[in-house]
């Protein structure tokens, strides 16, 4: 391992940290492009925070898994025509969110007829996005940025865009969210009171690809996984009240993403490891402090899948 | 995969074919990889276990690359951490399945270690295959397999296959009624972790053969088609694995015919057509009463426990 450290560091002017706190992290901010990561980073992290809580609500986490990982063959397809992976992410996350929420039900069946439509669309978006990047030729170590992310040169332009992305998406969550929450938990009664539960349901699919699109231009479209469901999953381990679970879940990923952010810049690994651990690390810690302070615990607010 | 791509007359095109020797390595290895795919891919469509087979392929990247970073064969990797996970997930959820939202933090997770795993190898070792090895596990080289490794892989999905087989009258019984099947004595739970065990190393095979990223497609696709075309149980278990070697070797040879496409892209091509293609085909379930198709049946309890993890 520290040869390993050695060689990278050698590589790549590794900046070192002092073990000063507040040293390391003034001296992470003075770059442009680290002060620019951090306000995508939050960008993105609340966008997940509050779409990953409802996918978790919905138990709705293999669609949202598809739905990120459809952004390599977007970005991977776009770059091939020549024009900007951002539009070819949109789009294909748009359309697969279409192709999920419509196709199920069609036949008439159940769950598990989901299950193989999406895990399908998952596959074969991901040989796309394979083809695609087999037919550019020399580029595979953008089809690695693709995969698992990159922090480094974003663009004050680009945080205008991500912002301005995340506000829409987070404006029509805002507006359906009483309905989605209701539609969430209780499908049946919320029908019978008139509310729209399909279209909801594809509504959400599609605000579901476009936060995935949004999450993967950080962390690549493998781990976009990791702050979309771990810290609703987290926060839904604390308490059943929505608003604070909401926003438990906002402060977990924020939190997750600044401090992998600043970790990942002092060391040579990517930051995709440092996210998904330390996430994983507070969602272990809460499931262990609940098991041990409640004798007996309350069911957290779920609903079917 | 180079040279004598452009032939289009098959009748001397498939004589040459099985000249080469990549391409009888090819299909030795992938034929009966796909048959097993179908197999384990019919019960995890029946069981909804098509997410826990997501998370074993995503488990299956980070074994691959784990063993490479320690220097070790790629494939003991593979087999250790598929298996382990397998187990885990297995003995995690009641009645041998896990919680959705409990599988997608775990594998959120060991995706993280893949990739520390995949720098750790590119950083170490040759800089030249920086990114190849990561692509290599993650999309697979059918092409690039040898021959002994490809009687390996047919001789571990041979000896799944009739795993598979002896199991598949008790497991389908539990798949279809598990309350039922308990109380017949059926060992529902254990049954639930063997199954588990053979999609691990069905995952661990598969990515030998489409990669990590792709095997779902095969596990997912000729499974869902056959579901959709029988409601019969041993119709629709050989259907799905009819048509998984069908797509297997139709795509061997569509790359073989066309060399730009890779090998795993036209596999998976195929069997993303015939699943799309069966949706065409209405089909005519009674709409009022109950539902004879056994997905339907085991549909109720399956999300009575989604619904509530615990």
């Amino acid at each position: 391992m520290t040869h390993v450290m050695s060689v990278a560091s050698a590589g790549s002017l590794q900046p070192q940290p002092s073990w000063n706190l507040l040293e390391d992290v003034r001296q992470a901010f003075m770059y442009p492009f680290m002060v620019n990561a951090f306000r995508a980073g939050a960008i993105v992290a609340v966008l997940a925070g509050l779409i990953g809580w409802f996918m978790v609500l919905r138990r709705q986490t293999f669609a949202g898994h598809t739905l990120a990982i459809v952004g390599y063959p977007g970005a991977a397809g776009a770059v091939l025509v020549g024009i900007s992976a951002t539009y070819g992410l949109f789009a294909f996350a748009s359309i697969a969110a279409l192709v999920i929420g419509l196709v199920p039900n069609t036949g008439g069946r159940g769950y598990s007829e989901e299950s193989a439509v999406t895990g399908t669309v998952q596959a074969f978006a991901l040989a796309c996005g394979f083809l695609f990047v087999t037919l550019y030729g020399g580029f595979l170590s953008g089809a690695n940025a693709l995969l698992f992310g990159s922090f480094l040169g974003i663009t004050s332009d680009q945080v205008i865009a991500l912002l301005l992305v995340a506000l829409a998406a987070a404006a029509v969550l805002a507006v359906i969210a009483r309905p989605l929450l209701f539609a969430s938990i209780d499908p049946d009664v919320a029908r019978a009171r008139g509310v729209p539960v399909r279209g909801l349901s594809i509504g959400f699919l599609v605000l579901l690809g476009v936060a995935a699109a949004e999450v993967s231009q950080i962390t690549g479209t493998l781990l976009v996984f990791a702050l979309l469901v771990v810290p609703a999953a987290t926060a839904q381990t604390w308490t059943t009240r929505p608003v604070l679970s909401v926003l438990l879940t906002v402060l977990i990923g924020v939190s997750v993403t600044w401090i992998s952010l600043l970790v990942a810049y002092y060391s040579p690994y990517p930051i995709g490891f440092f996210l998904t651990t330390f996430a994983f690390a507070a969602y272990l810690i809460s499931v262990g402090w609940r098991r041990l302070h409640t004798e007996e615990r309350r069911a957290p607010l779920s609903v079917r899948a | 995969m180079s040279g004598s791509g452009t032939l289009l007359a098959t009748g001397t095109g498939l004589t040459e074919l099985f000249s080469h020797a990549f391409m009888v390595d090819a299909l030795l290895a992938g034929v009966p990889i796909a048959a097993l795919a179908g197999l384990v891919g019919y019960f995890m469509v029946l069981r909804s276990q098509i997410f826990t087979g997501d998370a074993l392929s995503h488990a299956a990247f980070t074994g691959a690359l784990g063993a490479l970073a320690f220097g070790i064969d790629a494939r003991l990797g593979l087999f250790t951490v598929t298996l382990a996970v397998a187990a885990g997930l297995g003995l995690l959820g009641n009645h041998g399945r896990a919680d959705d939202v409990v599988i997608g933090t775990v594998f959120a997770w060991v995706l993280g270690l893949g990739v520390l795993a995949l720098s750790v190898y590119a950083s170490s070792y040759h800089a030249t295959s920086n990114g190849a090895a990561g692509v290599t596990v993650l999309f697979g080289s059918i092409f690039g397999i040898s021959s002994t490794q490809a009687t390996l892989a047919a001789a571990i999905a041979f000896v799944l296959i009739g795993l598979m087989l002896g199991i598949a009258r008790p497991l389908l019984f539990a798949s279809l009624d598990q309350a039922i099947a308990a109380a017949r004595g059926v060992p529902v739970r254990g049954l639930g972790v063997v199954f588990l065990l053979i999609v691990g190393a069905t995952a661990a095979e598969a990515t030998q053969a489409v990669g990590a990223l792709l095997l779902l497609g095969l596990l997912a696709a000729p499974a869902g088609a056959a579901q959709r075309l029988t409601t019969r149980p041993y119709v629709g278990m050989t259907l799905a694995a009819a048509l998984s070697m069908l797509a297997m070797v139709t795509g061997l040879l569509t790359s073989y015919l066309i060399p730009k496409v890779p090998p795993s892209f036209a596999i998976l091509a195929v069997a993303t057509l015939i699943y799309a293609a069966t949706f065409l085909r209405r089909i005519n379930y009674p709409s009022t009463g109950t539902n004879t198709a056994p997905s339907e049946q085991v549909d109720r309890p399956d999300r009575s426990h989604s619904g509530v993890p615990g």
